[in-house]
């Protein structure tokens, strides 16, 4: 795979797997399951520190950033404000311009408030932040983000942590066919074959984290999830064959007694 | 003097400045960002800004993420 990567913002990342660090049991955990993954972008969520318990351990000394490209999220904000504010003190606490921008809607299904994000956006990419922005799976949306000058566009695959697997093909489809920048699909993924069928349908990349830690072996599917998505990507070079009704022979018929 | 904190309330001494805060919380300076007042306070001046009476201070670093189940949100 190492001739296909993927250039993101002049940037050229090895994995098109890209892996969340959340709800895993601990940091060993976390950190076997990243390295299983095969991932080299890493999300991180921005917080207040803990600072009653001193002896809390910290990501990055699990995380490596020399080794990873860490890229901070702001998920759980519902307005432009919040969300504005996590990004600029990622930007503080971390190395990079890189922020994937979550601006959600709603607590239940925590779909993004495409116009917070679009707002969110262009506020951020003025001040020099490179934005990836996870976002619906509507094609107009993408093609606004990356008119304000996203290098990347993240739509959803289904709501975040629901395991649901692509609920709507066919809009990624379009947004692929729309967009002029890499599509990485986040949120939503089930289980291998949803990776697998992503890359088949044309994504440059997927991000999970549920369907990772949440998996009773957490690395096993690590594991899977990283041949899944290099399947689905060497199938969508390699150009699969069309479908057709009735059947073909793959033997000839020449031959025959 | 009295700061806030995260969101708590805490007693400080005069002219504390960020980086012996940081300090006392045995905090590492590269992996944190400090907030001061809604305005980010570059790592550079750690060392060199001192706190006031009254302000309210906010000093985030990474955590796994993932949307939370429970959204935290800023006040």
């Amino acid at each position: 795979m190492n001739n296909d990567p993927l250039i993101i913002a002049g940037r050229e990342f090895r994995s098109r797997l890209w892996v969340g660090t959340g709800k895993y049991k601990d940091l060993i955990e976390t950190q076997k399951a990243i390295e299983a993954s095969g991932a080299d972008v890493v999300t991180v969520a921005v917080r207040r520190v803990n600072i009653t318990d001193k002896n809390k351990e910290n990501l990055l000394d699990y995380i490596d950033p020399k080794k990873y490209t860490i890229l901070p999220n702001t998920a759980g904000c519902y307005s432009v404000e919040d969300a504005v504010r996590y990004s600029r003190l990622a930007r503080a606490a971390g190395v990079s311009d890189l922020i994937k921008l979550e601006v959600l809607g709603d607590e239940r299904t925590l779909f993004p408030d495409t116009a917070g994000l679009i707002e969110a956006a262009k506020i951020l990419i003025a001040e020099g932040f490179i934005v990836l922005p996870y976002t619906n799976d509507d094609p107009i949306v993408a093609k606004k983000l990356v008119d304000i000058g996203c290098p990347a566009v993240m739509p959803l695959a289904a709501p975040i942590g629901s395991g649901l697997g692509i609920r709507n093909p066919y809009n990624l489809k379009i947004i692929m066919e729309t967009v002029n920048v890499p599509v990485v699909v986040d949120a939503g993924v089930g289980t291998a074959s949803d990776a697998a069928l992503a890359m088949e349908y044309g994504a440059d990349a997927v991000l999970m984290n549920t369907a990772i830690a949440g998996a009773k072996d957490p690395i096993m599917m690590a594991t899977a999830m990283r041949y899944a998505v290099d399947s689905g990507r060497l199938a969508y070079r390699a150009g699969r064959i069309p479908r057709k009704l009735y059947a073909t022979a793959s033997s000839p018929i020449e031959g025959m007694l | 003097m009295r700061i806030t904190l995260n969101g708590e309330s805490k007693e400080v001494a005069p002219d504390l400045s960020v980086g012996s805060l940081l300090q006392q919380l045995e905090l590492q300076p590269d992996r944190v960002a400090v907030e001061i007042n809604l305005s980010i306070l570059d790592r550079s001046k750690f060392t060199t800004w001192t706190l006031q009476e009254g302000d309210r201070i906010e000093i985030i670093s990474f955590i796994g993420g993932g949307s939370p189940r429970h959204p935290v949100h800023c006040e």
